[in-house]
């Protein structure tokens, strides 16, 4: 009841992202993925769903190895993992509402009025009760957003990957999808993974944090250890320092001691 | 290599080379995915099998891409039987007696026009419309998104398409076929100073009813091409706008392209 990458792989053309990259997210936990934009972040979630086959590795969730997992499996898979789009990715021929209700019916099992409370539901815990009747071109892009994220946790997956869900919300908007993401973890035993820019968040909600620079994680610790890590890719990034070289498709000098950093899972 | 460069240099003063790089492009990126193209139709296949996902869509898109795309296709068909009555009289004239323009009209439209025309239009609009509202999906990750779902896209998305285009163009093409004759016929009472009875008697004349099934089986072809071609340009998009671009593009030229080899591969089977 985890999720657990091995010496993942991916690159497209000459370019390499994922460089042998090792990750676990413990049953029950919620982990936050760091790292600068372009080094793999979405990458690697779209791993753990399936929708990328590594060039190496491997990718295991729930004891399943998913890029060899038939389709049946795989989509049996699917209905127990809830995936945050970074652009929320509605589907703009339908309401809010259908959106919403599409992982629900295919999940099974709920009358049309229970999919409808349901919905409402969903719309509510991201604070956007009674916009199930709109479509997606008639919302801000916040709203879009935190639609998205509805539309994820309304069929209860036992797993939760969130691609940014706070990037380009207002503060306030942050800390309640901050407080949401607790809620789920704490009242469903959600497994999570957010990735996520914002260290305000990750220190909030995360029991660990890992950064994620040169297709590898070179920091994986505790929120009290991340910020007093002394690992200097992790201190630019946590202190937004500008200098160090963070194109991913660039190797950088990782020179000296603790390049590997303190506390690295392996 | 001396030729060519000949050649190209020609082609740069003419300032042909441009559509000769479209076209040529076009050629060259289905040959190289030939592969992924035939994975694509194995999927497709596969897909049928799950009915209770694309069934209920069908009906949908047989309106939306078939009865929607009726006006185009009437339009179409009326001028091309006025234009083919009078051709037809301004070469018989004097030659050949006037009622042969009946024939002439119902033969080429059965045959030829209505379901060439017809099918380049439809690829022009319907895949067109396919290949960049699929494109729109594959790049917003709206496609991924069906995935996380454990909905099966190709079941989802295309098979409902694909479908509806296969039946619907025939279809179209029998109503393009029937306003053309009648259109034609209209003229040559009107203009041609002909009688009904004498372009009736130059319809039947010619008539072979494996006309009609070969128009079928025709526009049947057109119909699953422009589709499956619009799905695959579609879903196989990359990068933002531009590539929406790319792939309406080429699912047009290439639908219409493989719509005038297909017709050619048709005349050489069935009419030898
Ligand atoms: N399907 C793809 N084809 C080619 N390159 C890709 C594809 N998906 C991602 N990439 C490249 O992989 C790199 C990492 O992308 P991504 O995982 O989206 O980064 P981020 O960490 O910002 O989420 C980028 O350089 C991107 O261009
Ligand atoms: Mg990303």
């Amino acid at each position: 009841m985890s999720i657990q990458l091995r010496g993942l792989h991916k690159g497209f053309g000459s370019k390499k992202i994922l460089r042998g990259l090792d990750l676990d997210v413990d049953e029950g936990e919620t982990m936050s993925l760091v790292g600068f934009s372009g080094a793999g972040k979405s990458l690697t979630l779209k791993h753990i769903v399936g929708l990328m086959k590594p060039d190496a590795g491997t990718v295991h969730v729930d004891g399943l190895e998913v890029p060899t997992l038939p389709r049946e499996k795989l989509f049996k898979l699917r209905l127990d993992m809830g995936y945050v789009f970074q652009f929320a990715a509605l589907f703009d021929s339908m309401t809010i509402g259908e959106n919403i209700a599409m992982g629900l019916r295919k999940k099974g099992g709920m009358t049309q009025a229970q999919i409808r409370e349901r919905v409402e539901e969903s719309l509510a815990l991201v604070d956007l009760a009674g916009f199930s009747s709109r479509f997606p071109q008639e919302m801000s892009g916040g709203q879009q957003k935190r639609a998205g994220l509805a539309r994820a946790i309304a069929y209860r997956p036992k797993y939760l990957l969130y691609d940014e869900p706070t990037s380009g919300l207002d503060p306030v908007t942050t800390t309640v999808i901050d407080r949401l993401v607790l809620r789920m973890k704490k009242e469903l035993g959600v497994t999570s993974l957010v990735i996520t820019h914002d260290m305000k968040s990750a220190y909030a909600i995360s029991d660990r944090i890992g950064m994620l620079y040169e297709g590898r994680l070179v920091e994986v610790g505790t929120p009290q250890e991340f910020q007093e890590s002394r690992n200097p890719i992790v201190r630019a990034f946590v202190e937004g320092e500008p200098g160090l070289k963070h194109d991913a498709e660039e190797p950088l000098p990782m020179g000296g001691d603790g390049a590997a950093g303190k506390g690295r899972k392996r | 290599m001396l030729a060519r460069r000949g050649v190209r240099s020609y082609l740069d003063r003419m300032n042909l080379s441009l559509p000769f790089a479209i076209v040529g492009g076009a050629i060259l990126g289905l040959l190289s995915s030939f592969g992924q193209f035939s994975r694509f139709v194995g999927d497709l296949i596969r897909a049928l099998t799950d009915v209770r996902t694309w069934g209920p869509l069908t009906v949908g898109q047989m309106r939306r891409l078939g009865v929607d795309s009726l006006p185009i296709a009437l339009f179409l068909s009326c001028f091309t039987g006025i234009v083919l009555a009078l051709q037809a009289s301004y070469t018989f004239t004097g030659a050949i007696p006037l009622y042969f323009v009946g024939a002439l009209v119902t033969k080429t439209m059965i045959l030829e026009l209505g379901p060439v025309l017809t099918g380049l239009a439809l690829s022009g609009r319907v895949g067109a419309n396919i290949a960049a509202e699929l494109g729109t999906m594959r790049v917003s990750e709206q496609i991924d998104a069906l995935e996380t779902m454990a909905y099966n896209p190709i079941a989802y998305l295309v098979v409902p398409r694909v479908l509806a285009g296969t039946i619907m163009v025939p279809l179209l093409v029998i109503f393009s076929n029937v306003l053309g004759i009648a259109s034609g016929w209209i003229t040559s009472m009107n203009v041609l100073d002909m009688t009904s009875a004498q372009f009736v008697r130059g319809s039947r004349l010619f008539y072979d009813s494996f006309d009609i099934v070969y128009c079928i089986i025709k526009s049947t072809s057109f119909g699953l091409t422009i589709t499956v071609l619009g799905c695959y340009q579609g879903f196989n998009t990359r990068g933002g706008a531009e590539g929406v671009g790319i792939a309406t593009t080429r699912a047009v030229v290439l639908a219409s392209m493989m719509i005038l080899v297909l017709d050619a591969f048709w005349a050489l089977v069935l009419l030898q």
